[in-house]
């Protein structure tokens, strides 16, 4: 029991940082309608630039805190390239990200080379009944609780989140009442970065990432934010400790070599049962 | 208010709009009838900048806000939020006067607004685009799929706004008969060119808006 509500301590960790990754897809293409593959680099580069930063000497906080924004401006600058484009289709978008991401390959080596990266973060363990928890993993979960609430104000009760939702409601009516869709899913690319950007600084540490890191964040974050159809961040919040948690138990008690097929398996089990019942990405407002 | 000069809109090698001309003055009351497909709701569009046209020009002095066809609501958004993105381009975001101009929304107010009546969600979209403040009014389709009731009363409220606040309003009607009456002067467009245009009543007696528009073969029989 013990073992098991360690490996559940450190799944939910991991989950966090893949709903954070999650949320980063859903905020993007609820604005824009566009599935962002660069999403894992977000937190990979996020995840160097600290690894930089700290060699450097700059503190910590301060260094995950230019990381993140940095991943936000790179969220920013592949938005312009992918929608920037008046009258780019979803679609091409999305090839347009996918390309940038495997491209940021080369711009990654040249940096950081080929080797994997890490650095330390919280030190220092918290015993509680007897379950032995990184105090890394608390940190973690603490602050994704804080930007999945932040997020919720942000979106629920300032006037640019209501635009937000509004480009993402409908469009047309957006472009209407003079919202600049463009502009609004600029934001967004901005939004998904930092979010991508803060998994990144909270996972490096827990597990090591290298320049193509990328694809397996991506697939986990993405995993979890189809579980909410690619518009809902609480259900995004679910997937990723569902799919953390199932990885962590795999690699505990079968093989860790195995962990992200086998989450994945379970993720596509979940995903039939749910098309069974409703369209996986239907528009809720095309009714 | 608003000049439009030898308007011509394309939809790639489709001409929507082709050598339009019409002109609202301030505090007018403008109809603009026509059968489906004519370019009507191009003509708006174009006006509220949302399409680009190939050429020709069109002036407009202060603001201009759209009642889209269809009321193209933000459906999963509270009627208040609604209210308060029309005046997304505008400082004052207090929807109190769309709430005076139409009280049960004030009831209404943390209602989802796809969850409205027909009749209500019209209210919804008037009110958004009145949120912005607009010099000029335009008004896609008022009455569709809506009760005549519900048409008079939301007709009477852009009468007594286009009355009291002086503010122009060029309404776009399938219901000619409800554009004629409500509107002292119209055009007529047909396959994206004006075919008519005079007084109301001018239009309403001669013969081919009779016979296109007001059922007049209809009436005879009955």
């Amino acid at each position: 029991m013990r073992l098991f509500l360690q490996y559940a301590a450190s799944g939910i960790a991991t989950g966090c940082a893949f709903a954070l990754v999650a949320t980063g897809f859903v905020a993007i293409y609820r604005v824009t309608r566009v599935v962002n593959f660069a999403q894992g680099v977000f937190a990979v580069i996020a995840g160097m630039l600290a690894y930089t930063l700290l060699g450097q000497g700059v503190p910590h906080v301060l260094a995950e805190l230019l990381a993140v924004v940095a991943a936000g401006v790179v969220g920013v600058l592949i938005g312009l390239v992918a929608i920037g484009r008046r009258g780019t289709s979803p679609l091409a978008s999305l090839i347009i990200t996918l390309g940038l991401g495997i491209g940021s390959y080369a711009v990654l080596i040249l940096i950081w080379g080929d080797q994997p990266i890490s650095f330390d973060g919280f030190k220092g363990n918290l015993d509680v009944g007897g379950v032995t928890m990184q105090l890394q993993y608390v940190l973690v979960v603490l602050l994704t609780a804080v930007a999945f609430v932040a997020l919720g104000l942000f979106f629920d009760h300032t006037y640019l989140g209501r635009g937000l939702t509004a480009c993402s409601s409908n469009p047309r009516a957006a472009r209407l009442v003079g919202i600049d869709v463009t502009r609004m899913g600029l934001v967004a690319f901005g939004l998904g970065g930092g979010l991508g950007g803060l998994a990144g600084v909270l996972l490096t540490p827990m597990q090591p990432v290298s320049f193509n890191s990328d694809v397996g964040i991506a697939i986990s974050g993405f995993a979890a934010a189809i579980f909410g159809g690619l518009l809902r961040p609480g259900t995004a919040l679910v997937g990723g400790l569902v799919l953390g948690v199932a990885e962590a138990l795999v690699a505990g008690y079968a093989q860790a070599s195995l962990q992200s097929g086998v989450a994945l398996v379970i993720m596509l089990g979940i995903m039939i049962w749910q098309a069974g019942r409703r369209p996986i990405t239907a528009d809720e407002d095309s009714a | 208010m608003l000049e439009v000069q030898q308007l011509v809109v394309r939809y790639g090698a489709a001409t929507a709009l082709d050598g339009v001309s019409l002109r609202v003055e301030r505090g007018e009351m403008v109809a603009l009838i026509g059968p489906n497909g004519a370019g009507k709701s191009t003509l708006l569009n174009t006006i509220c900048g949302l399409l680009k046209p190939a050429s020709g020009t069109f002036r407009l002095t202060g603001r201009v806000a759209q009642v889209p066809e269809g009321r193209q609501l933000f459906a999963e958004m509270s009627v208040e939020d609604n209210l308060r993105l029309g005046a997304w381009t505008i400082r004052d975001r207090d929807p109190g006067h769309a709430y005076t101009l139409f009280p049960p929304l004030l009831q209404l107010r943390r209602r989802r607004a796809g969850t409205l009546s027909g009749g209500e969600q019209q209210m919804v979209a008037v009110g958004r685009a009145l949120m912005a403040q607009p010099d000029l009014l335009v008004v896609d389709e008022l009455s569709l799929g809506l009760a005549p009731m519900v048409v008079d009363d939301l007709a009477q409220h852009l009468v007594r706004l286009n009355r009291d606040k002086g503010m122009a309003v060029l309404l776009v009607e399938q219901n000619a008969r409800l554009a004629l009456e409500l509107c002292p002067r119209a055009y007529v467009l047909e396959a994206g060119r004006i075919a008519l245009s005079g007084s109301s009543t001018e239009l309403a007696n001669s013969p081919a808006v009779r016979a296109a528009y007001l059922g007049a073969a209809m009436d005879e029989v009955v």
